[in-house]
């Protein structure tokens, strides 16, 4: 079969010449090359005080969106859920009552949405399934926890805050749907 | 007798001091060799990375195993600590220093038996290990312990034959006269390169060093003889090696690499001499003792069988054709046959 | 006269761990006291100025022969269990062995003469490298010879041991 790398190399059980039952050859010869080592560049990230940029197809932890004006735009339609291979997601619908117009963007909200991070493989179907913009995959790691329970997340992790906003702009799907 | 206490004193600190930071640049060279940069969080450039190092093996907990039998567990490292420290005391650290009070000389004793001792304490340096491993009452330790001490005898009898050799070539088995006589660059290695060979890949088996670490692998053994070790008794051990490392290094460097003698020495004297010449002889130590960790991150560990083969069927045979053509020589140019 | 308590301590203690050796229950602390006792032995050689013979001795018995007994004891189950039943036969015959190399001893070291030699051991450096192979090799020539022959048929029968007979027959 034709080599398609050019880097195969036949493999032959041959007894070994002089030179190489003497092994010095070759020893001095791995010597030499761990040696030019000791002069290449490291390529060490000191990662507390540097981190690694992510690429922009990464998705990490997911995060739950409000609009401008900080309402949440999930409707609990469902279609998250639905389209998660994992069965990563639950939630429990509710109807916004009056007065929780600044609360929620449309007449119903999930008073209950969880994710278990366990369960999720961050395939990212959830984003793709959302008619609503709500639900994102951000360049956020998911923590490690000593339970297993402290794994679902509730709406307390996944909602953002409007103090303290999650720039999605500059991720693949960037939450500006083109009107088709 | 003052000036000796001071200078075993002084011995006994920069061995340590040497050990200590031997782990650190063993750290440092492997991540060199792989592209890393290796510690660097304590101090300056990860400075004190030995001394956190000590800390924390003091402060954990002292752990003898139940089924242990405590006495010999105790003594174990104790042996290996103890031993590696002894071999110090016979090794010349460089030449007369000159007072108006008479020479102090840099030796804390001239033995006449010389090489022989140092052979004799590393011989009895596998006890440590042998007993550690016992007392462990763990399959890997006892493993670990009857690798180290197969291992240990059969690379003995080579290391002896090649230093008959340069024994033969001076004349005497004190290292400060085999120092003496290789003045300048009249340096062994030249007339003895096989030997060298042998001695130093003896001195890495004796070492336990990769690649000939087998008694410790990890990957099989799970440490070795230390496998049940912790804090500072495991500490022991590890240090025990370092120091080891030194002390093989220093005797390497004299007993081929002309120990204080550099080239040019004859154009200084007195105390410049003294202290130029202990600065060559520790340029020498720093160089094996890198070579050592150069090989362990270059070549690995031999099997079993390659090991047991490669010393009684290879080095001891070399070393004692070695020893034989040497000795021929001597008797053709001293004129034994006319 | 310090070095006679010296000498005494030493003698003591070598005396001492010799007889833990038989008296120590467990062969594994027999063994390590053993070894102690051979470093006393040399630290004995080495008062008397022998230091050639002194570190042989470390070498070769402490270093080498110990390690293998060590080695071979390792392997063994040293459970009480497993101790081996002596008969009664058996320990009549040991006693008897064990008394007559008593008697024999006890008869050689009552016919010696204590000779005031030990001034003259100090004194010169026979013990010292260079003059022990000087005898070696010019006085003692023969015995030194004979005894490495024997050491050759000790090694040619070790050999034969080890190899299969159907190797042998080859």
């Amino acid at each position: 079969m034709q080599s398609l790398s050019n880097r195969s190399k036949v493999v032959s059980d041959k007894p070994m010449t002089f030179m190489e039952k003497l092994y010095l050859p070759a020893i001095l010869g791995g010597m030499w090359i761990t040696f030019t080592h000791l002069f290449r560049k490291h390529n060490t990230l000191k990662y507390p005080e540097q981190t690694k940029a992510f690429a922009p197809v990464y998705r990490g932890m997911h995060v739950l969106k409000r609009d401008e004006q900080g309402r949440e735009n999930c409707t609990a339609c469902g279609l998250c859920a639905v389209a998660c291979p994992a069965e990563a997601i639950t939630m429990v619908a509710n109807e916004r009552e009056k007065g929780e117009e600044h609360l929620y963007r449309e007449e119903k909200y999930a008073e209950i949405y969880e994710i278990n991070m366990l369960r999720c493989i961050f395939c990212g179907l959830c984003e793709e399934a959302c008619p609503k913009e709500a639900i994102f995959l951000t360049d956020r790691l998911v923590p490690t926890e000593y339970e297993r329970a402290d794994f679902i997340y509730g709406k307390d992790k996944l909602v953002e805050s409007m103090d303290y906003r999650i720039d999605i702009t500059d991720r693949q799907s960037t939450g500006k749907r083109t009107e088709k | 007798m003052l000036e000796k206490l001071i200078l075993v004193g002084i011995i006994f600190t920069i061995s340590l001091v040497i050990a200590m930071y031997a782990t650190y640049f063993e750290r440092k060279v492997a991540a060199w060799f792989q592209d890393r940069i290796g510690p660097d969080r304590a101090g300056p450039f990860g400075l004190l990375q030995p001394l956190a190092d000590g800390v924390k093996m003091f402060l954990k907990e002292d752990f003898i195993p139940r089924n242990s039998d405590k006495w010999l567990f105790i003594m174990g490292p104790g042996i290996a600590m103890f031993t590696s420290l002894m071999t110090s005391t016979i090794i010349p650290w460089g030449p007369d220093i000159v007072t108006a009070s008479g020479n102090i000389v840099l030796q804390v004793a001239d033995f006449d038996i010389g090489i022989l001792f140092i052979l004799g304490v590393v011989s009895v340096g596998v006890y440590g290990i042998m007993i550690g491993g016992w007392a462990s009452n763990n399959k890997f330790s006892l493993f670990g312990a009857i690798r180290a001490s197969s291992q240990m005898i059969s690379y003995e009898l080579a290391m002896g034959i090649s230093v008959i050799t340069i024994v033969m070539m001076t004349g005497s088995l004190s290292l400060r006269d085999i120092t003496e006589a290789q003045h300048g660059m009249n340096w062994n290695i030249f007339y003895q390169p096989l030997a060298f060979v042998i001695f130093f890949v003896c001195s890495l088996a004796e070492l336990n060093r990769a690649p000939f670490d087998l008694a410790e692998c990890e990957s099989e053994l799970i440490g070795g003889y230390h496998t049940e070790y912790g804090s500072m008794k495991l500490g022991f051990f590890l240090f025990a090696e370092y120091v080891g490392m030194f002390i093989s290094s220093a005797v390497i460097s004299i007993l081929f690499f002309g120990g204080y003698n550099f080239p040019g020495m004859d154009m200084v004297e007195g105390n410049t001499l003294a202290v130029l010449g202990v600065v060559a002889l520790f340029v020498k130590i720093f160089f094996f003792i890198f070579v050592i960790m150069w090989i362990r991150w270059t070549l690995p560990r031999f099997r079993f069988d390659q090991l047991m083969h490669l010393g009684w069927k290879t080095l001891i045979p070399l070393a004692l054709i070695n020893l034989l053509v040497t000795g021929l020589v001597i008797a053709f140019t001293s004129g034994w046959f006319n | 006269m310090s070095i006679e308590i010296l000498v005494y301590i030493l003698g003591g203690l070598t005396v001492g761990s010799a007889l833990m050796v038989v008296l120590s229950k467990h062969p594994i602390r027999s063994v390590m006291y053993l070894i102690l006792t051979f470093f006393l032995i040399s630290a004995n050689y080495i008062m008397l100025n022998a230091q050639f013979v002194a570190i042989v001795n470390m070498m070769v018995y402490a270093g080498a022969i110990m390690v293998l007994f060590l080695f071979v004891l390792m392997l063994l189950n040293l459970s009480k269990e497993n101790e081996p039943k002596s008969s009664l036969l058996v320990k009549i015959a040991s006693a008897l062995a064990g008394g007559s190399l008593l008697l024999v001893l006890v008869a050689a070291i009552k016919d010696i003469v204590v000779l005031q030699v030990a001034e003259k051991v100090t004194d010169n450096a026979s013990g010292l490298v260079q003059n022990l192979g000087h005898l070696l090799f010019t006085k003692y020539v023969l015995p030194f010879e004979v005894s490495s022959i024997l050491f050759i048929a000790a090694i040619v029968g070790a050999v034969l041991l080890a190899k299969r007979e159907s190797q042998i027959i080859e």
